[in-house]
């Protein structure tokens, strides 16, 4: 189960990968979900993974921010070992946002508390500092004016920004979206997908799980086609969607194109 | 897929948190009016059977009385709020334990749940009485402990255990997606317990809460098994004082009353607070 040999303390560079996945393996009892993935996130990256509907794509990004552990081989984010026991995990979550199919935001705080929770309980920054940025966020997600609303009170479209926006106040180096637009409705999912496109022209390091492949067309730089548990192929988008050469891949986007 | 026949699913139904864990107490206006007018009609017979005009009417004798049944009801339901705020402490911190990371914490409060949630409550009540001591020396200090204070500790055991139950299964009704959300913004355990789910699950304990409290108010006539001179006590005072045969069913009929009188706007309230505490 554990790397036997202690994280060597080697200073990460933005030469070297942000995120390192090597011969990753997952399995839930008899279910392999993942059965040996490899790849590597450039910073400024924008990586989509694409595939037929199984746990291996959101257990990847799950694994990365070391929610699920993994059975076998190593994960190294900004040069930290995650698949380590002795990781530290608050301070890799820190690092790495993620925001979730089902929003997931806390029902009973309002749009802004959701967003200042994390930076002044964990990063235990000065409430005003916290507040300011919140408010920034707000307005940099198109919400502004929704501060004091409660997420039950808003659309599925805006609450998925409000969770954007929270997983920004951590300010972290890369962010996963987990189908973020797959609950959504067609006309609230072309509000997120702008939101996104706006974080990845800033620069944010991405993983995104998605379906919209029009959209995965547009921002990745990489794109990762999974099945059952492995990357069957990949490539640059302008390559990957006309000229794919994995029959698997071909049939796949046969049905979602 | 299990092919099902005999029209049973083959899974459960979904569960709500509810009332489930304790006996349903569903109390309506017409019990009240049923007791009564049990209590009128019962007046009218021991009046029609009474003697001539020399013994006081029924109704005047329960009037007469009605003061200091009031200080035996005081004493009641001072002793029910004593006992539901002890047991509501102590069942949050043992609901606590009941779903640590730490197996040790969580057997040893798995064990005191289920030794009080299964225990008679009246059997409780006895070992408190027996046990404790009647009074404490602290320090220089002796602290005398009166009967109602060990009667309304042992049933702040019963309470702590449903009140442990309550907390666990409200925490387990939380969304896992909340938790997800809270671990991926890097809080540590207890702050997600304090800031997201706990208050989360306030909401989805009250009614219950409120419940186990109603339950708890119709128990403490059990005291008076133990020697607390509270309402049932006083009942049987001024039964024996007063001696007369036709008094007896109206008087307990009167004191039922007075717990409806107290129960029933609980368990109205306990119902529209369910009704807006829907758990979508």
């Amino acid at each position: 189960m554990a790397s036997s040999a202690p994280t060597p303390t080697a200073k990460w560079t933005p030469d070297q990968p942000l995120i390192r996945i090597r011969d990753v393996h997952k399995s839930f009892g008899p279910n392999v979900v993942l059965g040996g993935v490899t790849f590597d996130v450039m910073k400024g990256e924008v990586i989509c993974l694409i595939g037929p509907s199984g746990a291996g794509k959101s257990t990847l990004l799950r694994c990365v921010n070391a929610l699920v552990p993994i059975d076998r081989g190593s994960i190294l984010v900004e040069g930290q070992e995650v698949h380590d026991p002795m990781l530290d995990k608050l301070a890799l979550r820190r690092k790495v946002g993620m925001v979730f199919q089902q929003y997931n935001l806390f029902p009973h705080r309002t749009a802004l508390d959701n967003i200042m929770m994390a930076p002044r309980h964990v990063l235990k920054r000065d409430r005003h500092e916290v507040e300011t940025l919140a408010r920034a966020l707000m307005r940099k997600v198109r919400l502004e004016g929704k501060e004091d609303f409660y997420p039950g009170e808003l659309s599925g479209g805006q609450q998925q920004r409000v969770a954007i926006a929270r997983s920004l106040a951590m300010q972290p180096d890369v962010m996963l979206f987990d189908e973020v637009t797959a609950a959504l409705d067609p006309e609230t999912v072309k509000e997120v997908l702008v939101t996104i496109r706006e974080l990845v022209e800033d620069g944010m390091t991405c993983m995104i799980v998605t379906h919209e492949m029009g959209f995965a067309r547009e921002v990745a730089n990489q794109v990762y086609f999974t099945d059952r548990g492995v990357v069957v192929e990949h490539g640059p988008p302008a390559e990957f969607f006309t000229n794919s050469r994995d029959p698997r891949t071909r049939q796949f986007l046969s049905q979602i194109l | 897929m299990i092919a099902v026949r005999d029209g049973t699913l083959p899974v459960l139904k979904p569960f709500r948190l509810g009332t489930a864990s304790l006996p349903a107490f569903r109390l309506r206006a017409r019990h009240g009016a049923f007791i009564a007018v049990a209590l009128f009609l019962f007046i009218g017979i021991g009046d029609a059977q009474a003697g001539p005009a020399a013994a006081a009417s029924i109704l005047a004798t329960l009037l007469k009385w009605t003061p200091l049944l009031a200080r035996g009801f005081a004493l009641d339901i001072a002793m029910s709020f004593l006992a539901m705020a002890i047991g509501t402490v102590a069942g949050v911190v043992v609901g606590l334990g009941l779903i640590s990371l730490r197996a040790p914490v969580r057997g040893l409060a798995w064990i005191v749940t289920q030794l009080f949630r299964n225990a008679p409550w009246l059997v409780m009540l006895f070992y408190c009485m027996l046990l404790l001591p009647f009074e404490v020396r602290v320090g220089g200090a002796t602290i005398p402990l009166p009967d109602w204070l060990k009667a309304t500790f042992g049933l702040g055991l019963p309470v702590m255990a449903n009140v442990a139950e309550l907390v666990r299964g409200a925490v387990r009704s939380i969304p896992f997606g909340q938790w997800e959300a809270s671990e991926a913004l890097a809080f540590t355990r207890w702050q997600t317990l304090r800031m997201v789910i706990l208050p989360q699950c306030i909401k989805r304990m009250t009614p219950p809460w409120m419940n186990l409290y109603s339950i708890l108010v119709a128990a403490m006539p059990l005291t008076s098994v133990v020697g607390v001179s509270e309402s049932m006590t006083l009942v049987g005072d001024v039964l024996s004082a007063e001696n007369r045969s036709e008094l007896l069913v109206p008087m307990y009929l009167y004191l039922l009353l007075w717990f409806f009188a107290y129960c029933y706007p609980i368990a109205r309230l306990t119902v529209a607070l369910e009704r807006r505490f829907q758990v979508r």
